[in-house]
């Protein structure tokens, strides 16, 4: 049994230990948003907030978030999370979509910690999440525009 | 994809039909009536067409929706924003109010008119063509039926009454949703003839400033695509692929895993093993205990070297079929001043969509199968759905769900999720849904590849530095050899092979192009953009080449054979104009340029590079002009370019699928690598102005960036990459 708090409410898991986060945030709980895109984080799909730290669920095990707090893109809050996903729906950064809970999350924990952030800091930031639809023109520019928002 | 080159004439719509459902009733009970401007056509219409009539088009609820019943499938290119758009312009609907679903069912309705109308399916970038009278008379035909409704009602006359943001009025005193119009609107004749808006009276067709009504879903977790389907009993199924292609399962031994906790049961399919757990965790350790024999007395063994090898050995010789024949190119090279030749090699691609692929399935109490999926053809699926249940095809309804990417691998002949996710739920027995969800690995060892090609290109040019001649032999896999559309093949020649070599524009008095298809067990398939992802890297890099050795500016070279192709010569001068292509650049920095139509939709692409030298080098800049008919959507045609720019970089840089002694090298992103954010250029896209029918974006932006990318690095090296991956060949 493992107890840890989702998206601000607290939850327990009684599952095989070693299944990542990933599938037990998808198939147990039964959030959606987060995806599945490679299973070796590779792919940044899967990405989640652990303790405020972009973290990719597919390689974190269920034994490995007792007592963590995990924001899923559904729990997504506050200015940086609302004003990253206004300007995402604004800008139609999205084209198939898939990736983009993925982007949002790595966004997101990117400007928390750098609120002015450098194309070079987009690029190292944002480089384990790949979009197939190659929307990263505006991924960059929907960071940019965010941070000028945040700034205001 | 699809690439049919149809004649001009097949463009326009073939059957005048139109369905227009309003609710008839509150609930679901949804009434249609079919509109035939001309009866014949209605009647030559497929069975399907009267016995299946799952959906239409244009759909008004009482709760006040617009819901639009795509024909065309949504795999994130936009497709549902354009023909919403369409259906919007004419409607004169408030965009709070649509939504749009994917049609299926009902060939009559939703056949591809760019196709001929026969078979619905989504590529080629035909939706746009396909759909821009239908969804606009559609949109027309049920504005005159809500306005010839509140017309009755108030008893004035449908002249004086006026449509806008989702509201009828007349005067100032009366007013009505389209939900309250819907019931009496349903109950009116349907028009025979709509007048469809003239251009100067548009508000959303062209509009830069209308964003797409479904980003929202996609920042917040709410989209649902068919990995995220959820309905009681669902059971998640993981599959174990023969390790080679043409391999069959000789026997498996289920016993351990069908002890473990979780796993629902482990079935044979007519495409391998389906391990069945009661999630998609439980599913893999399941597969993982499960001992397989495979036979593989059919199976292809040969590696890529051994078949890329074959491959330029054919290239040397005759080709087996000829695509195109002008003059006498072999005479007119035998007397040409300057002969350039030389062979280039392209590699298997994989489509490597971020949504695995996947299939949910549930055949009914009743005999009726459902099916969720990536529908990309819609017809083959519900007739592989009904062989594979054992049922008819009007038995099987299939719901048409958005998907995390395709790029043409959706739309496969073979329909293999659709045929696992059927064999899986049909074995489970009745009520008892099951979801097919490939992995990464089953994904990348899956087949159905961009195929390899050899290209062997010989040109001469004269003393004047003009081309006399030019030959091509292609050497590859045909994609629609061994598909239901194998009919298409005339001899000797898929169009998908060779297209964007046989179409070459420029005035070149000696041509030929010829075709030697290979037999290699592979499975192949159409890959955004298909022929042109290898045919414009091959004609614009040569083209460059014979440029330079005629020392010519590759641009005015290009434009002084372009003199009977204005709209190719249209684009490749704004682009130009647009990137300085006159300017000096900073020292470090070189430009390529590259020209291609696809799918009738002409683009030019330049691009800025910095070279540090060896394989170290950055593309920095595009500059991209497009014209693709009427713009319907201004800023998706420019995320349409940015993202093909994007797509087709990462292939032409680094991607490339291998196979050793049968086997698939790669498993995943981490060996198979599409471009990241890292790597991504500054793009900028410029849109001639048109009044040109529209033709399609989803793919056109991809062809001219590899050999834009090439001649940049020519510029930089003065030497012409022809093997792909770039980086990789470079350094070579």
């Amino acid at each position: 049994m493992v107890a840890f708090t989702l998206n601000g409410e607290a939850k327990t898991l009684d599952v095989d230990p070693d299944m990542p986060l990933l599938w037990a945030i998808r198939d147990v709980i039964g959030l959606t948003g987060t995806k599945f895109g490679c299973g070796m984080a590779q792919c940044g799909a899967c990405t989640v907030h652990i303790d405020g730290t972009a973290t990719r669920s597919c390689q974190t095990s269920v034994s490995d978030i007792e007592g963590a707090s995990i924001t899923t893109i559904e729990g997504v809050s506050g200015k940086v999370g609302e004003t990253v996903q206004a300007v995402w729906a604004e800008m139609d950064v999205p084209q198939c979509g898939y990736c983009q809970s993925g982007q949002i999350m790595s966004a997101t924990a990117l400007l928390a910690e750098t609120p002015k952030p450098t194309d070079d800091d987009i690029d190292s930031a944002m480089s384990g999440n790949l979009c197939r639809c190659a929307t990263y023109h505006r991924i960059r520019a929907a960071i940019h525009e965010a941070a000028h928002r945040l700034e205001a | 994809m699809l690439q049919f080159r149809m004649k001009k004439e097949a463009v326009q719509p073939t059957r005048r039909q139109f369905l227009i459902g309003t609710a008839a009733a509150a609930g679901l009970a949804v009434g249609y009536r079919l509109i035939a401007a001309d009866p014949a056509l209605a009647q030559s219409a497929p069975a399907a067409a009267a016995a299946n009539p799952f959906q239409a088009y244009v759909e008004v609820t009482p709760d006040n929706k617009v819901i639009i019943h795509s024909s065309q499938f949504e795999m994130g290119q936009g497709s549902y924003f354009g023909i919403a758009t369409l259906v919007m312009e004419e409607l004169d609907g408030d965009w709070a109010q649509v939504d749009v679903i994917g049609g299926a069912g009902n060939t009559a309705l939703y056949g591809n008119l760019a196709w001929g109308g026969f078979m619905q399916g989504t590529g080629g970038s035909t939706s746009m063509t396909s759909s821009w009278e239908r969804y606009r008379k559609a949109g027309a035909a049920a504005r005159t039926m809500l306005v010839a409704a509140a017309a009755k009602n108030w008893s004035v006359p449908a002249g004086e009454i006026t449509v806008a943001g989702g509201v009828v009025s007349h005067g100032t005193d009366k007013r009505a949703t389209f939900g309250e119009l819907a019931q009496a609107a349903s109950a009116l004749p349907v028009p025979d003839n709509v007048e469809l808006k003239p251009r100067e009276k548009w508000t959303q067709i062209g509009s830069d400033s209308l964003k797409r009504y479904d980003s929202h879903g996609k920042t917040n977790g709410t989209q649902t695509y068919t990995i995220d389907l959820k309905m009681d009993g669902l059971v998640t199924a993981v599959m174990i692929h023969p390790p080679k292609f043409g391999a069959e399962v000789e026997s498996f031994d289920a016993a351990k895993a069908k002890a473990l906790d979780g796993v629902v049961d482990v079935v044979q399919t007519p495409r391998g093993i389906a391990v069945v757990g009661t999630n998609m965790w439980t599913a893999m350790k399941g597969r993982d205990l499960v001992e397989v024999k495979w036979n593989e007395a059919k199976a292809e063994n040969r590696g890529t070297a051994e078949i890329m090898a074959e491959y330029n050995k054919a290239a040397d010789g005759p080709g087996k079929a000829t695509a195109r024949n002008d003059g006498d190119a072999a005479g007119a090279l035998a007397s040409a001043a300057k002969v350039i030749e030389g062979h280039y090699e392209f590699p298997y691609l994989v489509h490597a969509s971020i949504e695995p692929l996947n299939a949910v399935a549930r055949v009914n109490e009743d005999g009726t199968i459902d099916v969720w999926g990536g529908h990309q053809m819609p017809d083959i699926y519900q007739a592989a759905a009904a062989q594979v249940g054992g049922t008819t095809p009007d038995k099987v309804k299939l719901h048409v769900m958005k998907t995390g990417g395709s790029f043409g691998r959706r739309a496969v002949s073979d329909a293999d999720l659709v045929v696992e996710a059927v064999a899986t739920a049909k074995a489970l027995g009745p009520g008892k849904p099951v979801k097919v969800q490939w992995t990464r690995e089953n994904d990348m060892r899956g087949g159905r590849y961009r195929p390899a090609y050899v290209h062997a290109i010989k040109a001469g040019l004269d003393k004047d530095g003009k081309i006399v001649a030019l030959q091509d032999h292609i050497v590859g896999q045909s994609i629609l050899g061994g598909s239901p559309m194998a009919a298409m093949i005339k001899d000797g020649v898929d169009a998908t092979s060779v297209e964007g070599a046989s179409n070459l524009p420029y005035a070149i008095p000696n041509m030929k192009v010829e075709l030697t298809t290979t037999d290699v067990n592979i499975p192949v398939l159409w890959w955004r953009s298909v022929g042109s992802t290898h045919t414009a890297y091959v004609m614009e890099t040569f083209i460059d080449e014979l440029a330079a050795a005629a020392n010519r500016d590759p641009v005015e070279f290009r434009l002084s054979m372009l003199g009977d192709h204005p709209r190719h010569a249209a684009v490749l001068k704004l682009a130009a104009e647009k990137a300085e292509w006159d300017k000096p650049l900073p020292e470090g920095r070189f430009r390529g340029v590259a020209l291609h139509e696809s799918f009738s939709t002409f683009v030019a692409e330049v691009v800025e590079i910095t070279y540090k030298g060896g394989s170290d080098f950055t593309v920095d800049r595009v500059v991209c002009a497009v014209d693709c008919g009427t713009a319907i959507n201004p800023d998706q045609i420019r995320a349409q370019m940015e993202g093909g720019i994007g797509f087709g970089l990462g292939a032409i840089l680094q991607e490339e699928l291998t196979l050793t002694g049968g086997v698939v090298d790669q498993e995943n992103y981490d060996t198979y690598t599409p471009l990241r954010i890292d790597q991504m250029p500054r793009i900028e896209v410029h849109i001639v102005p048109s009044t040109e029918p529209p033709t399609g974006v989803g793919e056109p932006g991809v062809p001219p960036i590899g050999p834009a990318v090439g001649n940049a690095l020519r510029a930089a090296t003065g030497k012409t990459i022809r093997k792909l991956p770039l980086i990789k060949n470079l350094s070579a």
